[in-house]
């Protein structure tokens, strides 16, 4: 039993973290919201040959994965820089074409999603209609029932609450797979996106905190700093208590994956609506603490207020996770 | 990173399992805060002793395993999942007895931790004062240096077991000019049934005498019976309240095994499709998921001697049990309808897993071992840096 991250773990978030410090990646979401691909794609580069989607893929196709912990390491740091692009889409795509066992269709699509060449977009109509980033993503990965295809095009983009995030309904396409193992594929698709949505949640969280908690220390009103108000403290201190014990469930729940365990989906399930609600509830409190000011586009503060409610709802509701756990 | 348990510790699971399976008492003990449960459960703890399975993580010489603090987070897991009754020397093998191992001497251990253990002496503290609950350092109770001893004076209360239990610890003012207030402090321990003792019973929500206050009145101490040195109590004590705080009281076997039975029950209530209280449910399972891994990936830090669940993050500890089993309870109540508000003791009442009780004691929580609003000042003072302010 050691259950914490290790030095090169450690050492892999730090320098993920510094890695994105150096991108704006601000700038990079508000020309994303603008259809303005270019900065995002030049951060999505960096990843890639950081290695962050090769953890998605296994060694036989280029990658060196899959490795659920330190992918959630690796979305919990995207999710602190508010990195836009289908990010988890490009993941749970991996893993659907890995389980899915078709070597043809793996051998030409797989090395291209651990090299960053290819981004890569999914929609499971089961869970709704929309593909994230459908509109520059090749391929676009759907599954409908039983049937695995590749879309043709799509719709046009639907805004979302989020500006990072661009929606459409992905049309026409080519079929690539068919029967029970697409449907097994595309389950464990989906508890992979939900783990990395979970850990991305989790790090918008700690960056709502951390820049309420620079915020609160240096904003006075009655003379005083707003961060020595107990009414403040105490929202900050919950916000904090929720994330602290969000992390591990993301964390177990990624080694329950690793290690295939029956219960995996169900301990994702239980990071996903605990990440997100945590996630959710920072973004509330930055919001009232930030007062006016956090409920302006302006500050950059709102492109992570924006992003924690979505997070929260994709890949899993709130509802269906709890389900979920009680299912057995 | 690992989650998994190394053979031995399945070996030590299998061990603590079977061992409780041939001795946890098939009927549910009377409640600990009645005279007869008190002496039923002091019982059960000289059992626990006899095998050794009172305090697995004391050395062999007091009566231990020597067992790792994963260990006993195992032996936790198993004990409230056997259904095991609820621990009578808890407050002395969580508060008194990591004290005595940090600041004690060999003779005070030697006389004072066996006897613990096996439940002879059954420990009650004395922290609390009319005037001074979360704010100990404005306590006011005395301790007067007299020939070979010290003469205690004041009041104590909120004094957990003290209606039953035979000795209790505190701390006493013995230097009123200290330039502190926190300072002039002596951590002693006392006879409940010395000359000048008055204990008076109170009755906790519930009706049954849970605490009690004390009068002192010129109670002799002998110096055996100081802890650390005279003057030093508040750092003495301060040095073992993350216990109080953290992983030693509140074990999350607890709360694994009380979301287990919830589980249950909301089954046996044929899964409502209710789906409010169906979320509530989840979220007590969830909630005892996340502090049984929060509190193993604890034990792992310490362990592994990374830094662990101590000071502050103990806070954090403390504000999410006291939450989780009130929720639990409350979750508990609901699915049993109509039957929610009977007491254990009503002879209709359902409650046999005991929800009425845990109901009641669970609303404690987050009032003592420091209320969660001084709780929060900590974690927002000390963890995330914010400035000190007026409370």
């Amino acid at each position: 039993m050691r259950f914490f991250l290790d030095a090169e773990q450690r050492e892999f978030a730090r320098s993920l973290d510094g890695l994105l410090a150096s991108c704006d990646t601000p700038a990079a979401i508000r020309s994303w919201a603008d259809g303005d691909h270019g900065p995002g794609r030049s951060v999505w580069a960096r990843l890639a040959e950081a290695g962050v989607f090769a953890l998605a893929v296994p060694e036989t196709y280029d990658g060196f994965g899959p490795l659920p912990l330190e992918l959630a390491v690796a979305f919990e740091g995207l999710g602190r820089h508010a990195v836009p692009g289908p990010l988890v889409e490009t993941v749970a795509a991996a893993a659907l074409l890995d389980r899915l066992a078709d070597e043809r269709v793996a051998a030409d699509r797989l090395p291209g999603i651990a090299s960053g060449k290819s981004i890569a977009s999914l929609c499971l109509t089961s869970l709704g209609p929309y593909a994230l980033d459908a509109d520059l993503a090749d391929p676009v990965f759907v599954v409908e029932g039983d049937t695995l295809s590749v879309a043709a095009g799509s719709g046009p983009v639907q805004p979302s609450a989020d500006p990072g995030r661009r929606l459409s309904r992905p049309a026409g396409g080519t079929v690539l797979a068919r029967g029970p193992a697409v449907t097994a594929a595309a389950g464990y698709a989906a508890d992979v996106a939900a783990l990395a949505t979970a850990a991305q949640a989790l790090g918008v969280g700690r960056t709502l905190l951390a820049r309420t908690v620079a915020y609160v220390t240096q904003r006075t009103q009655f003379g005083v700093v707003i961060g020595s108000f107990q009414a403040v403290k105490h929202r900050l201190a919950d916000t904090l208590l929720a994330l602290e014990f969000a992390e591990p469930l993301v964390h177990g729940a990624a080694l329950a994956l690793a290690a295939g365990d029956d219960g995996a989906g169900r301990d994702i399930a239980a990071a996903k609506v605990t990440a997100g609600e945590a996630a959710y509830g920072a973004a509330r409190t930055a919001l009232q603490l930030h007062g006016a000011v956090g409920y302006t586009d302006e500050l950059d503060l709102s492109l992570w207020i924006r992003k924690a409610r979505p997070l929260r709802d994709a890949w899993g509701t709130p509802a269906a996770c709890r389900a979920r756990v009680l299912a057995g | 990173m690992d989650l998994d348990f190394d053979a031995a510790d399945e070996v030590f699971r299998a061990e603590v399992r079977d061992w409780l399976a041939a001795h946890v008492p098939s009927a549910p003990l009377p409640s600990l805060e009645t005279a007869a449960g008190f002496a039923a459960h002091r019982e059960w703890e000289a059992t626990l002793a006899a095998d050794r399975w009172s305090v697995v993580s004391w050395p062999e010489e007091f009566g231990g395993r020597g067992g790792s603090l994963l260990r006993w987070l195992v032996f936790e897991e198993e004990y409230y999942a056997a259904g095991a009754p609820g621990r009578v020397s808890q407050n002395g093998i969580s508060l008194l007895a990591p004290t005595l191992f940090e600041n004690g001497t060999a003779e005070q251990r030697a006389r004072i931790l066996p006897a613990m253990a096996r439940g002879e002496v059954i420990w009650a503290q004395a922290w609390s004062e009319p005037e001074s609950g979360s704010d100990l350092a404005s306590l006011r109770s005395t301790a007067v240096r007299t020939k070979g001893g010290w003469l205690l004076g004041g009041q104590k209360t909120w004094s957990s077991r003290a209606a039953f239990a035979d000795r209790a610890f505190g701390l006493f003012r013995s230097d009123p000019d200290a330039d502190r207030p926190h300072r002039g402090l002596t951590y002693l321990m006392f006879p409940l049934d010395a000359e000048g003792v008055t204990v008076r019973p109170i009755g906790r929500l519930d009706g049954k005498p849970a605490f009690a206050e004390l009068f002192l009145d010129e109670v002799f101490v002998p110096d055996e019976d100081v802890i650390g040195e005279p003057g030093q109590g508040w750092r003495v004590a301060m040095s073992t309240t993350g216990n109080e705080r953290g992983l030693t009281l509140r074990s999350p076997g607890r709360f694994t095994a009380a979301a287990d039975r919830l589980t249950t029950l909301w089954r046996e209530h044929g899964a409502p499709a209710d789906t409010a209280l169906r979320d509530r449910v989840a979220d007590a399972v969830i909630g005892a998921r996340a502090y049984r891994l929060f509190s193993y990936r604890g034990a792992s830090h310490v362990l592994h001697d990374e830094g662990g669940p101590a000071g502050a993050a103990s806070s954090l500890n403390k504000i999410y049990w006291s939450e989780l089993d009130i929720a639990l309870h409350e979750t508990a109540l609901d699915l049993l309808g109509p039957y929610g508000e009977l007491a254990d003791h009503a002879g209709e009442s359902p409650s046999d897993g005991g929800w009425a009780e845990g109901y009641t004691f669970s609303l404690a929580g987050p009032v003592y071992a420091g209320t969660n609003e001084i709780q929060r000042d900590i974690i927002a003072e000390r963890l995330l840096g914010l400035p000190k302010g007026r409370r």
